[in-house]
């Protein structure tokens, strides 16, 4: 039985038959999935059910976790297998960024945290480093607060600030898709709609996935979303269709808040 | 005053009245019990302390100025000669000054009494513990360092890690006597070393083409095999503190900079090493501070009694610092205290010793406490 899967031509990050295991912990099962270009796909399901798992298997970091193992499937960026041998996982996370659930900025000034990965990659051109810090500063809305005090430690700036740098941190790199992992878990009403609109405003340039347990937060971001349950995504479709025409029992039940 | 409520219960009924019962007795009394062993604890720690600054002091600092004993910490250690008049009065002189003060007194001189390694100062034994203990820190945080993050960043958990592991803690419970006569072995007659002329007894001579041999020879009695040594006993703490500091910084970090494009090495150098080197610092330094108390390590591998130049005015020169025999305080001590005859004069030294030894030993401490807040201030998460 396959979920009603919304596959478009034009899918970026595709998802065919993919089954993951922790160790004997079978994780996900048999998951048909297609993202498309430039849109938010949102990803919800109850806790434990395997979101941030499928995530974190889109850039690989995942492999870090030594009883990880893919049991079957491939993922493909933009046509290319992301598992293949002859990928280079850190060539693959340049491509594909994340942000975490929890806020953390290194201990670190603001500058070398969004410098962070311009560092690593091995681009010290002091002048190219300035502007890229500006410009991904400028996209994740934060530029105007910051400014003036760059070279200050990043601990210092409130939740919701850390977390934009955090987004800042990961655009610096220039990335195709931006994983965001419960972004807003940690953040009060206020961080959160501009962690929100800030969304919005990158879905031009990015393709985003983020996971979330706020059904509002997917309603009012996402393009498509996924339901996940037990490991199986359960169906995935426009986000209006999923919230009031689900395909699925399981689906309505769990939006109408009777699971999980 | 009275109050409605003391109106209404008499003392007897109070139903919140504190009842002196069994259980309660017990408590206070083990509460007691902890607390004087506590007490107990810091009053001999106190004592201590007390006892060596009241000996020990007089002979580094004076009342009059310079207020400083120069001589006792800038000099060599040497036989101290006491001659005594017929009036009682006596003369402290170095083995060169006999004769002058011998020739004064004449038949003045009632007796002469000569006590080994208690005169002139202890320069040999601060500058050899300076050495042994540099080499020590450089050897026990370079490997010690380098096995932790393998352990705790590249190692796939398992049984053969688990068992590495065990075999480091066991390490620790070696006495480090044991650590002597394995230094002895491997560092003073078996560490290979680059030299024209192998000895004899070298176990292994491989040519190099160029006239030069590896020769599997050891490196003598010298600080770099006291060094050796010494950093063999503190390894097991450097490693285990270490691997500790490693894991305790968070795991976000490591993700977070790998989701960056780092490698696992940039991951590591800048993301979790600077996060971790304040607490290794600190309890390195803690164990630093052991490693240049210890005796036995360095009996065999580097120490000698007596030594009347200090290492650089050998015929080796600068290299000397480290192809040397030194003498060592803790060494020093031990001969002063055990090795040759008690009297005011040994005790003296004695002391003095001890004092400017714990004064070394606290200003490490003191060092790894400044240390440890200004990197913290400046990596604090
Ligand atoms: N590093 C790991 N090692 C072993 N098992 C793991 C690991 N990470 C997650 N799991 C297991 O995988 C399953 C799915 O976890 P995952 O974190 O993907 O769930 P989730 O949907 O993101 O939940 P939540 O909404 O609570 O974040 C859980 O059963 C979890 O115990
Ligand atoms: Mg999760």
């Amino acid at each position: 039985m396959n979920a009603p899967a919304l596959s478009s031509p034009d899918a970026f990050l595709k998802v065919r038959n993919f089954d993951f295991a922790y160790g004997d912990n079978h994780v996900l099962h048999n998951i048909n999935l297609d993202i498309p270009r430039n849109e938010v796909t949102a990803f919800i399901g109850p806790s434990g059910c395997g979101k941030s798992t499928l995530l974190r298997c889109f850039n690989r970091i995942n492999d870090l976790v030594d009883v990880a193992r893919i049991k079957n499937g491939t993922i493909t960026l933009d046509g290319v297998d992301i598992n293949h041998r002859d990928i280079d996982p850190i060539a693959l996370r340049r491509s594909v960024g994340m942000v975490f659930q929890k806020y953390n900025p290194f201990p670190r000034s603001i500058f070398e945290n969004a410098a962070y990965g311009l560092d690593v990659a091995g681009i010290k051109n002091k002048k190219v480093v300035a502007e890229t810090v500006e410009h991904s500063l400028r996209a994740a809305t934060l530029w105007e607060e910051v400014k003036d005090r760059l070279h200050e430690s990043a601990l210092g700036l409130s939740g919701g600030q850390q977390q934009r740098l955090c987004i800042a941190r990961a655009l610096a790199v220039k990335p195709q898709v931006v994983l965001m992992d419960e972004p807003c878990s940690a953040l009060d009403p206020i961080a959160t709609a501009k962690i929100e609109e800030l969304v919005l405003q990158l879905r031009e340039k990015y393709t985003i996935v983020i996971v979330t347990h706020n059904m509002e937060q997917a309603r009012r971001v996402a393009d498509t979303t996924a339901f996940f349950l037990l490991g199986k995504l359960i169906e995935h479709a426009p986000t209006s269709e999923i919230f009031h025409n689900p395909a699925k029992p399981e689906t309505e039940r769990y939006i109408s808040g009777q699971m999980g | 005053m009275q109050t409605p409520a003391q109106d209404t219960a008499t003392p007897g009924t109070n139903p919140f009245a504190k009842q002196k019962s069994h259980r309660e007795t017990k408590e206070s009394l083990i509460k007691w019990t902890l607390r004087s062993a506590t007490y107990v604890i810091l009053i001999i720690t106190a004592s201590i302390f007390t006892h060596i600054f009241i000996r020990g002091a007089p002979v580094v600092f004076s009342l009059t100025p310079p207020f400083i004993n120069t001589s006792f910490l800038t000099k060599l250690p040497e036989t101290l000669h006491v001659l005594e008049d017929k009036q009682g009065k006596k003369y402290e002189t170095t083995p060169t000054g006999v004769d002058v003060i011998k020739k004064q007194l004449g038949d003045n001189l009632r007796n002469e009494k000569t006590i080994s390694y208690s005169g002139g100062g202890i320069l040999g034994p601060i500058v050899g513990t300076i050495l042994l203990v540099g080499v020590c820190v450089v050897v026990a945080l370079g490997l010690g360092i380098a096995s932790a993050i393998y352990l705790s960043e590249y190692a796939k958990q398992g049984k053969f890690i688990e068992m590495a592991r065990l075999a480091i803690l066991n390490l620790s419970g070696v006495p480090s006597v044991v650590f002597g006569l394995f230094g002895l072995g491997m560092f003073v007659l078996s560490a290979p070393k680059i030299t024209s002329h192998p000895l004899d007894r070298s176990l292994l001579a491989i040519p190099l083409g160029f006239g030069e041999y590896i020769s599997f020879e050891g490196w003598d009695t010298s600080v770099l095999a006291g060094g050796f040594t010494l950093a063999f006993v503190i390894l097991p703490v450097v490693i285990t503190a270490s691997e500790e500091c490693l894991k305790a910084v968070p795991q976000g970090f490591r993700e977070t900079s790998l989701a960056l494009g780092a490698t696992k090495w940039q991951t590591i150098w800048k993301c979790v090493l600077p996060f971790a080197m304040p607490g290794i610092l600190t309890s390195s330094i803690l164990g630093i501070a052991r490693a240049a108390g210890e005796t036995a390590p360095i009996m065999f591998t580097a120490a000698l009694a007596f030594k009347d130049k200090l290492p650089w005015q050998g015929d080796t020169g600068i290299m000397g610092i480290f192809t040397q025999s030194v003498q060592a305080l803790p060494y020093h001590i031990y001969t002063l205290s055990a090795r040759i005859p008690q009297n005011e004069y040994s005790e003296r030294a004695q002391y003095g010793s001890v004092f400017v030894f714990l004064v070394l030993v606290m200003s490490l401490a003191g060092a790894s406490v400044i240390l440890r807040r200004k990197l913290r201030a400046k990596y604090k998460w």
